[in-house]
């Protein structure tokens, strides 16, 4: 199936900036759901507010457009209900770690089937640039004119150790990487947690001087390496891509069925 | 029938909550009468005070409290001292006669029992206390019957708890027969 | 010999029982006093009816995984208390917004903030009516005895699939905690409201958001044939977002509309001694049991006192108050806030001189006593 007919024409133009990394991600995810041969029936695409959120109506999924950081509470009432279904959830930084912060932890907890993509571009790009949980100390934002005070969260290990049992991070420059990571997310059975740097030229890069889309691109090229690589031990300053966790555990809903045994004296 | 009114009262974990459920529940699903239970808490789950109203009629209830009762139960003296003003002239007025002083200038019919210390000599588990006083208070009002209350403690209770449990309601119905007798 | 057909419980479980009765398929909640035992109770009755239950990590995730449940084709219920209903209000608005059936029980404690959680209040009558931000219709029901929570749990279920809408009942601490007999109403005694599905076939464009000529929309269940989007921007009749001011203007009044012109259809109450009365009691839950009380009481004595008790809070039922105030010489409203439904009274009566309030605002009940003594001062004879 060719990857035009994944998407809604209606939809379209989409509303994303000249040179945001959120397509890419949308152009990704596509692929890979493609390449799983997956029944756009069988998959909801659920997203909270922001600039990300606005992927799932650009999907011929069932999709839900939802509340700001509420993204995962809506997505475990579908999954539990119905959990036959694919659940995939699109969220930004702020939508994800601040407003969604203890949505994100407790579905990490459950594991319940479902994938979470952070897109992870530093900044609220739709209210126009103020500083997120994850733009780190020293940068710039509106809500920060003399130097963000904030410590950023570093979502790897905060879904590591909140129980996600598939965690990985890639780049919207590692668009080879970045595909098999959603497809190893989705297949994945348990909470799978994939953070995608993503650029916002228009608020994050134009207000820290990070340069244009292009330069942006090839920041993430340059200031991240894979997993134990040669370059990494190089220069241990450098942002790890990779998949940090991929283990078993039962899944949410799997042991609720169990527990309608017992109920049921089976 | 009279309407009639149970106040029950005491220290949290001593059960006179479940005692006044079962009453109002046996009530209900084996005399066929109607029956209201509430009860007033806070915030600690043991110890603090406990008190729960129930409501006996053979009519339909509205209001579901209790503020004069017919009944006045104390199983603590704090709860004598708060609730002691508030029954009917010529009401009951039961007490444990070790754990409550001094109810000698209440006016009403007085049934001071040994419900604590004949539990402890008797069976040994300050558990069933409440199930003791349930005894005597069956036997006392006659509104229920206690094979009903029998029949409901079975129901409710897992058997490991039957044996105690009859052995407590038992033991404080006679409490009160031997009261009765004096 | 037992009387195998009544149970005595607490109102709270009638609750329960009921949304199972009604077809509770998803519950999702938190633990809040007084509404807890709801929760406790649909843990260990879902799986046996195989539900699932849920239990959140607060109530903003609950109300939000209830309604994501009710996409999937589900009855769902929420159960929570003031703070966590404060709480839901975003979610609540959302349902409104994406037309999304679902209930939410409230029972209501003393408040406001964290207030008295083990004692009565019904202070959210207005919370539950404009909670939410922005213009919206709101359906509440409440009831004052256990046949009641059951008919009015069941009926919330009922109207969120016909109206496609949130429905919240309004209980309150003492009915939620009080036992009183109930008899478990046989299936098909009490009729229910299915999820109404559309008939457009598969590959056909399907309008989720494009209503009938009755003002009902058919749905489709995610997972099913027809992919389409909900979100809680304005959206065209296919559920995409917009800005146009016509369609905007079109989705607002018809939110407001399906529940303001079918208000008839969803109000629910209850006379008692009304026909001759000279002084009418206007009471809902807990409170009415109370007012019930009293005028049972002086009925017996020819006073000519008469209750109207409120099932349905929201749409506010004013043609019957209307009516029912008509002949009277004074309306007393009993409830237990500062006059929330009084102030509804007043609006509605033809002379709202003439309406008073017997309350209590100190987490108690209030009693027939209490309401006796206001009835005196109203009518000239002190306390």
């Amino acid at each position: 199936m060719p990857v035009n007919d994944y998407i809604r024409k209606r939809f379209f133009p989409h509303m994303w900036c000249p040179g945001c990394g959120h397509g890419i991600v949308l152009n990704a995810l596509l692929r890979a759901v493609e390449a799983l041969g997956l029944d756009k029936q069988d998959i909801v695409m659920v997203s909270g507010i922001g600039c990300s959120a606005r992927i799932s109506g650009y999907v011929d999924f069932h999709s839900m457009h939802t509340l700001h950081g509420r993204a995962l509470a809506f997505a475990t009432g579908i999954k539990m209900s119905k959990p036959e279904l694919n659940v995939i959830v699109p969220m930004g930084d702020g939508d994800a770690l601040a407003i969604g912060g203890n949505h994100f932890i407790h579905a990490s907890r459950r594991n319940i089937d479902m994938t979470a993509i952070v897109m992870n571009n530093r900044i609220y790009g739709m209210t126009g640039g103020q500083f997120s949980p994850l733009s780190g100390y020293g940068t710039m934002g509106t809500t920060v004119p003399y130097g963000n005070i904030d410590q950023a969260f570093n979502t790897v290990d905060l879904a590591v150790s909140s129980g996600a049992t598939f965690v990985a991070r890639t780049t919207a420059y590692h668009v080879g990487e970045l595909e098999e990571f959603i497809k190893q997310a989705i297949s994945h059975k348990g909470f799978s947690v994939l953070e995608v740097l993503s650029q916002c030229p228009t608020h994050f890069g134009r207000r820290n001087k990070a340069g244009d889309a292009v330069e942006m691109l090839e920041g993430y090229k340059k200031q991240t390496a894979r997993i134990g690589s040669k370059k990494k031990q190089d220069n241990p300053e450098l942002i790890e891509r990779g998949i940090f966790v991929e283990k078993e555990q039962t899944e949410y809903c799997t042991e609720y069925e169990s527990v309608i045994s017992r109920a049921q004296g089976k | 029938m009279e309407k009639c009114r149970f106040l029950f009262s005491g220290s949290g974990g001593q059960g006179v909550i479940t005692a006044a459920i079962l009453l109002a529940e046996a009530a209900v699903r084996f005399e066929s009468l109607n029956a209201v239970q509430s009860q007033s808490y806070g915030a600690a789950a043991r110890g603090g005070a406990a008190r729960s109203d129930v409501i006996i009629w053979d009519k339909p209830i509205y209001f579901p409290g209790v503020i004069q009762p017919n009944v006045l139960i104390c199983l603590t003296q704090e709860a004598f001292d708060k609730y002691q003003s508030t029954i009917r002239p010529g009401g009951y007025l039961v007490t444990d006669s070790d754990l409550v002083k001094n109810p000698a200038f209440v006016d009403a019919r007085r049934v001071e029992l040994a419900f604590q210390k004949t539990v402890m000599e008797k069976i040994g588990k300050p558990v069933v206390l409440n199930i003791c006083l349930l005894g005597a208070i069956v036997e006392l009002t006659g509104l229920v019957r206690l094979d009903s209350v029998k029949e409901l403690i079975r129901k409710r209770f897992s058997p490991s708890f039957h044996e105690i449990n009859l052995k407590a309601l038992d033991l404080g119905a006679q409490l009160l027969r031997n009261h009765k007798k004096l | 010999m037992e009387n195998n057909d009544v149970r005595f419980i607490q109102g709270n479980e009638v609750c329960a029982e009921a949304a199972l009765y009604a077809g509770l398929g998803l519950f999702a909640g938190y633990p809040i006093t007084p509404s807890t035992e709801i929760a406790e109770h649909l843990a260990l009755r879902l799986p046996q009816e195989g539900g699932k239950f849920l239990q959140m990590e607060d109530e903003i995730s609950s109300l939000c995984a209830v309604i994501g449940a009710s996409l999937t084709g589900k009855k769902t219920l929420t159960a929570t208390s003031g703070p966590g209903f404060s709480l839901m209000q975003e979610a609540l608005g959302y349902a409104i917004m994406a037309e999304i059936p679902c209930v939410i029980v409230n029972v209501m404690r003393g408040g406001p903030s964290t207030g008295l959680p083990t004692h009565a209040g019904q202070g959210d009558v207005m919370q539950a009516r404009w909670g939410t931000h922005g213009d919206h219709a709101m359906v509440a029901l409440t009831a004052s005895n256990h046949a009641d929570i059951f008919r009015m749990t069941v009926e919330a279920f009922n109207i969120a699939e016909t109206y496609r809408t949130p429905v919240i009942l309004l209980l309150d601490e003492v009915v939620g905690h009080l036992r009183e007999k109930i008899r478990i109403p046989e299936p098909g005694e009490i009729s229910l409201v299915a999820r109404l599905r559309t008939a457009v076939a598969h590959g056909v464009d399907y309008h989720p958001y494009l209503p009938r000529e009755d003002g009902r929309l058919p749905m489709s269940d995610f997972g099913d044939v027809h992919r389409y989007n909900v979100t809680g921007l304005y959206h065209d009749m296919w559920g995409f977002p917009t800005e146009k001011p016509e369609i905007v203007y079109g989705l607002i009044r018809h939110l407001v509309d399906k529940i303001e012109n079918y208000s008839e259809k969803m109000t629910r109450f209850r006379k008692y001694h009304t026909k001759d009365a000279e002084t009418l009691f206007v009471s809902y839950g807990a409170a009415a049991r109370s007012a019930l009380h009293l005028v049972e009481n002086r009925r017996k004595r020819g006073e000519r006192i008469g209750l109207l008790e409120l099932n349905t809070l929201w749409p506010f039922p004013a043609d019957i108050v209307r009516e029912a105030a008509a002949k009277v010489d004074f309306v007393l409203v009993v409830e237990m806030n500062i006059g929330q439904v009084m102030r509804e009274v007043k609006l509605a009566v033809d002379n709202p001189d003439k309406v008073f309030l017997a309350n209590r605002i100190d987490g108690q009940l209030i009693t027939p006593t209490d309401i006796r003594n206001i009835l005196r001062v109203i009518h000239g004879k002190g306390v």
